[in-house]
């Protein structure tokens, strides 16, 4: 056990170089903003005197290497400048508008996993089967999908069309109070206020938008479930298990899935890092105030401080993703303290 | 009445190109206490035979017909659920590659109670005794401790040991294995091997071997059946089968399978036998290696792989470096052959030392076509990409200095030379067989006419008929071509064969060296010895004087 | 001997590419209709804009939102120009950016893992890192940012694209290459004669090829989807140009009171440019793929 211990914490200090290469390069693109950075971070209307003064106070006079330090610092402290649009630090805005966005990818993931690994699952274990065949079609569809699209067409739908869904703005009806606030995630904080009516109002708005990249992210999820299970239960062991008699159950479930979990955990990495880019695009298409449009916005009107730090949140965000997927996997594979050098 | 009984049992699989019959009428019975070895070459159906028996058929495979009887029950028609109970409380399993056959993330401990708690034979409280116990029974020492073990943290060996352990837990009155040694080092082979018939006496369980090494199965058994393109194609004791078989095939087999005794052509079915070349040998060295070291950086501190070993190979000599796995002969091989640097020593040839020009400039080297290799995977030793003909032209465009016109006559020489049919060289490794592919891999190396030819277990995935064939190519080749011979192997009865000379390594040192003759038959160092009592001995086989001469 | 028992008259020269292919397309129906709708695609990208019955540029308030109809096929958008023409000339740029930018992380990406995979040391480990800190940004979301810092043009979607996609393709190569670098056939090539760059280049960068046909043809499908949708938020290509992001993006303002055929017909031109790369994947793969000769 203390080897694995051991093993954890040499996980977390891997994620330090990483952390410091995304500081490295949206410091890099905030740099390689064309012609003078000054004139962007001091927005249209600023004049010759502002401009200096933006150059100083962003210390780009200085060479590039104490610019790094220097802005380094300031995202070590929080400090990522103020929005153009909204004048606000950009660090409390994020803040603000993360646990909408939160709220939407962890919603839309949780649907996909309860949907996709079953399905996988199912589909592996009865090859030729109907379940089999249509969990290759929604596979093949599934990738095709531009999240943007489909959303659209859903909205046609279900907003257009059948009229049982919400008008797609935002995350609450505006005939609704908005939950006092305690986590951010308002399905949390209207059920902890116990106001129902808010809760299911809320739950309305959720379920286009979940469902949207919920779609998106199934077929890569039940594709490498699929392989993972095919390939499990065609190995050795699982003969050893069948072979000495043991019950379907216990060789699906303790031998096959468990040994399938793994290289499905690693693709949930590649999926959340899908889930957190469409993300952007879902909220646009329903006015989703999470930090995806926030930073949509602050595009339209070149608040270059506003999206760098959007991207820099959303980069340390998908880290600390990894580090729990990461870790999770040395949970599950005693193999893994070994491999680590 | 017979424990088990099969009657003319079909087995065929659905694949894209149709219906294909693995096994096509087998019969045969297990007595009580029995042990019934299978023995056949790959494509045989021995091991089909043995999974329609579990009903653990791949999924596109089925019975097509026949009987399969155990103790009156008939395992053909009884429903799953009954065949689950029997599986591992009646009839168990082990299978090759042990480190596999085991859930690589879970304790072995607990898939050993797994299967105890499965068959009734532990509760939730005892099961972790039992599962030591069922550990002990195999002779795994410190039981305790690997009860907590996961596969990948034990020996291939003590892996195999636990898969018997898994097998045995529940008392089974039948045990198949199937090819329960290969892929071991010979040592471990033997070990396993005793191990498991100490078991089955011990328990008075009967057993089914399934194996391609008729000397194994001839040690092992009461009786063995052997099996070709999915039937029988003879049946009896080990004895009967070596003295008098009675089937050509079986004759082939018994012939083809090294055995103290018989010399190189006696591997060959008898109407092939022809005289054994005369093979002079020079007392000029053409290869010297003195204080050869490797040492290289392994995860947890320096490797020793090599520790400062010296021989000698004459012009014309064969010599044989014989080890099991880790002993160094691979990577004395490779830096031989150029491909790898020693860290100190010397490697003089013809005088001069090739250690002077770096491996990684060896391809610019005048000497690189004096010094060529056949390797030991056929399949993976070609280029999925290449055709034969493309990987033989190779080395003479690179190396060669030969147009167009000459290297294509140059290839069909070779290929006459080893008994490739021209028509096969535009075909790729995929469409050649195994014997087939041995031959492209020997003409691509002796393509350059080299002086000094390293054999890096040619026939080690050979079946055994096949390895009779080539070792025979092989001896031809140099008593035509004049190469001398770096011959490495784990087997000292293939190596007796083929080399004048053997040097017997382990743990980076040479432990013993000296005329093949005098090595294998007064073998002065104890580890010696051990790998010759180790290899299965089958009984004498009644030569026709004519091939015995030696 | 059985060994040397085989059927004559099976055999196949390397020039028989040609008839590899045709043999790889008549055995799965599947790689057919594939190469069939990568044809149509390549083929509306070529002649499309000469074909169009209207100028997708050509504004005209008379006719505006107007649907379906024989006239207008896919209907007007709410210039009055006509959605088929614009949908039709879209073709040849989203093709354009996806293949210009696949193809540039295809050969940067081969180069650095070929040479990371082969020769390893700190450039490996160096490369590694460097891979690291790009995976470590949610991809879509590092485009948005390298086209923001860029500037809002077509090669700097182009950029963004390959930038995010050199990883997977470099990663790849890499572990093909490091499995094989040992490799018998590696070996033998060496014996042959063969130095360290041919045997890279000539051996085993070539066997790296079949896993990488697959990785290409999705790579193809999410180059568009991602720059689609980098358009869709108003980055890149920038209107009046015909885009498929871009139409879908003006489209959804008029979703919500019933004009579907703004935004559902240059989706669906998405949805099949991208399923036909997706298709496409296996095929690429088989035709690469000398073990699929027989």
């Amino acid at each position: 056990m203390a080897g694995r211990l051991s093993t954890i914490g040499v996980r977390i200090t891997h994620a330090i170089p990483v952390i410091l290469g995304v500081v490295v390069v949206s410091f890099l693109l905030t740099r390689a903003l064309p012609g003078d950075p000054a004139v962007y971070f001091a927005g249209a209307a600023a004049d010759e005197e502002s401009i200096a003064e933006i150059r100083t106070a962003l210390g780009l006079d200085k060479p590039l290497y104490e610019q790094f330090i220097i802005y380094a610092g300031d995202v070590a402290t929080g400090d990522l400048g103020n929005s153009l649009s909204t004048g606000q630090p950009v660090l409390e805005d994020l803040a603000n508008r993360l646990p909408a966005s939160l709220e939407l990818t962890l919603t839309a993931l949780l649907l996909s996993c309860s949907i996709a690994i079953p399905l996988g699952v199912l589909a592996a274990t009865r090859p030729g089967s109907a379940v089999d065949h249509l969990c290759r079609v929604l596979v093949t569809a599934g990738v095709s999908l531009p999240t943007f699209f489909t959303g659209v067409v859903l909205i046609y739908v279900f907003y257009y069309l059948l009229g049982i869904a919400p008008s797609p703005l935002g995350r609450l009806d505006f005939i609704y109070i908005e939950p006092d606030h305690v986590t951010g995630f308002y399905l949390i904080d209207a059920a902890i206020a116990g106001d129902w009516e808010t809760w299911l109002g809320a739950l309305k708005q959720l379920v286009l938008p979940a469902a949207t990249l919920a779609l998106f992210t199934l077929a890569p999820l039940a594709r490498m479930t699929r392989a993972a299970m095919l390939s499990a239960l065609s190995s050795d062991y699982i003969r050893t298990a069948r072979a000495a008699g043991l019950t379907e159950d216990k060789v699906l479930f303790t031998y096959a899935f468990r040994n399938a979990l793994l290289p499905v955990i690693t693709t949930l990495g590649m999926v959340f890092s899908f889930t957190l880019g469409a993300n952007v695009l879902v909220e646009k298409v329903f006015a989703w105030p999470g930090i995806g449009s926030y930073a949509v916005e602050a595009l339209v009107v070149s608040d270059y401080a506003a999206v760098q730090g959007f991207v820099l949140a959303m980069a340390l965000l998908f880290v600390a993703l990894n580090l729990v997927i990461d870790l999770t996997y040395t949970l599950i594979d005693p193999r893994i303290g070994f491999e680590t050098k | 009445m017979s424990l088990l009984s099969i009657q003319g049992l079909k087995v065929a699989f659905q694949t894209r190109r149709g219906s294909v019959d693995a096994v096509r009428g087998v019969s045969l019975e297990i007595d009580k206490g029995e042990i019934l070895g299978i023995v056949g070459e790959s494509g045989s159906g021995k091991s089909v035979t043995s999974y329609a028996l579990m009903r653990l058929l791949d999924r596109n495979g089925s019975i097509t017909g026949g009987a399969l009887s155990y103790g009156g029950i008939d395992l053909n028609s009884v429903r799953e659920s009954t065949m689950r109970d029997l599986r591992g409380r009646e009839i168990s399993m082990i299978f090759q590659n042990p480190r596999a056959a085991l859930n690589p993330i879970r304790k072995v401990g607990h898939q050993i109670e797994d299967v105890l708690r499965r068959h009734s034979r532990a509760t939730r409280s005892n099961a972790k005794a039992e599962a030591i116990k069922a550990l002990e029974a195999v002779k795994i020492r410190d039981a305790e401790a690997r009860y907590n073990a996961y596969p990948f943290e034990l020996s291939g060996g003590m892996c195999q040991r636990v898969v018997i352990a898994l097998a045995l837990a529940c008392d089974p009155k039948l045990l198949i294995a199937d090819e329960p040694t290969t892929g071991l080092d010979i040592t471990t082979q033997k070990a396993v091997m005793d191990l498991i018939a100490e078991l089955i006496a011990e328990r008075s369980m009967s057993a089914m071997v399934i194996t391609h090494d008729l000397g194994l199965a001839a040690q092992y058994c009461d009786r063995i059946v052997v099996m070709k393109d999915g039937e029988v194609v003879e049946e009896g004791s080990a004895e009967r089968l070596f003295t008098a078989p009675q089937h050509a095939y079986t004759r082939k087999l018994v012939d083809a399978t090294p055995r103290a005794g018989a010399g190189i052509r006696a591997l060959l079915p008898a109407e092939q036998r022809t005289p054994e070349p005369v093979l002079p040998v020079s007392d000029t060295p053409l290869l010297e290696v003195r204080d050869l070291v490797k040492t290289y950086q392994g995860k947890s501190g320096p490797v020793h792989a090599v520790k400062g070993i010296s021989f000698s190979v004459m012009k014309g000599q064969s010599v044989g470096l014989v080890g099991e796995s880790g002993c160094g002969k691979s990577t004395t091989s490779s830096i031989l052959v150029r491909l790898a640097d020693p860290t100190s020593g010397e490697i003089l040839f013809d005088g001069e030392d090739l250690a002077n020009t770096p491996a990684k400039n060896f391809a610019r080297d005048p000497r690189r076509a004096k010094i060529q290799m056949v390797f030991q995977d056929a399949t993976d030793s070609f280029n999925p990409r290449h055709t034969a003909r493309h990987s033989i032209e190779e080395p003479l465009a690179r190396l060669g200095g030969l147009s167009r016109r000459e290297r294509k006559e140059r290839v069909g020489e070779l290929a006459d030379l080893v008994g490739l049919p021209r028509t096969l060289l535009d075909r790729f490794p995929h469409q050649l067989s195994g014997g087939q592919k041995a031959r492209v891999g020997i003409a691509r190396a002796i393509a350059l006419e080299p002086e000094f030819l390293i054999l890096d277990e040619p026939t080690a995935a050979l079946d055994v008929s096949i390895q009779a064939i080539v070792l025979n190519l092989l001896v031809d080749l140099r008593a035509k071509l004049g190469i001398s011979y770096l011959f490495v192997s784990h087997d000292l009865h293939v190596v007796r064969l083929l080399c004048d000379y053997v040097i017997v390594m382990r743990d980076g040192e040479i432990v013993e060296e000296g005329p093949a003759a005098k090595v294998m038959q007064t073998p002065s160092h104890a580890y010696t010895q051990e790998l010759l009592a180790a290899a299965p001995v089958p009984p004498a086989l009644q030569e026709p004087a004519s091939s015995a001469a030696e | 001997m059985s060994d040397l028992a085989s059927a004559p008259g099976t055999t196949k020269g390397t020039d028989s590419t040609f008839a590899h292919i045709v043999y790889v397309l008549r055995s799965n129906p599947v790689t057919l209709l594939a190469f069939a709708m990568f044809a149509v695609l390549l083929l509306t990208g070529i002649l499309g804009p000469a074909l169009v019955p209207y100028d997708p540029l050509q504004s005209n308030a008379a006719r505006a939102l107007q649907p379906p109809s024989f006239d207008h096929w896919f209907g007007t958008d709410n210039l009055g120009r006509d959605v088929l023409s614009r949908v039709v000339v879209a073709t040849r740029l989203d093709l354009a950016i996806s293949v210009a930018a696949v193809a540039l992380s295809f050969v940067i990406g081969s180069v650095l893992g070929s040479i990371a995979g082969y020769w390893g040391g700190w450039l490996d480990a160096v490369l590694n890192r460097l891979f690291d800190t790009i995976m470590a940004f949610p991809l879509f979301v590092l485009a948005m940012g390298i086209v923001a810092a860029l500037g809002n043009t077509v090669e700097n979607i182009v950029y963004a694209t390959a930038v995010i996609n050199i990883p997977f393709y470099a990663r790849l190569v890499r572990a093909e290459v490091n499995i094989r670098r040992d490799a018998g056939f590696a070996q033998a090539a060496k014996l042959a004669g063969n130095s360290d760059i041919q045997v890279l280049a000539l051996h085993i960068f070539p066997n790296a090829l079949p896993p990488m046909m697959v990785q290409v043809s999705l790579n193809l499908g999410w180059a568009i989807l991602n720059a689609a949708g980098l358009s869709f938020i108003g980055l890149g290509v920038r209107p009046p140009t015909a885009e498929w992001g871009i139409m879908v993006a003006e489209g959804a303002n008029f979703i919500v009171s019933g004009e579907w055929w703004l935004a559902i017909f240059p989706g669906l031109a998405l949805m099949f440019a991208v399923f036909t790369f997706n298709l496409l994947g296996d095929g690429l793969r088989d035709i690469v793929d000398p073990r699929q000769r027989s």
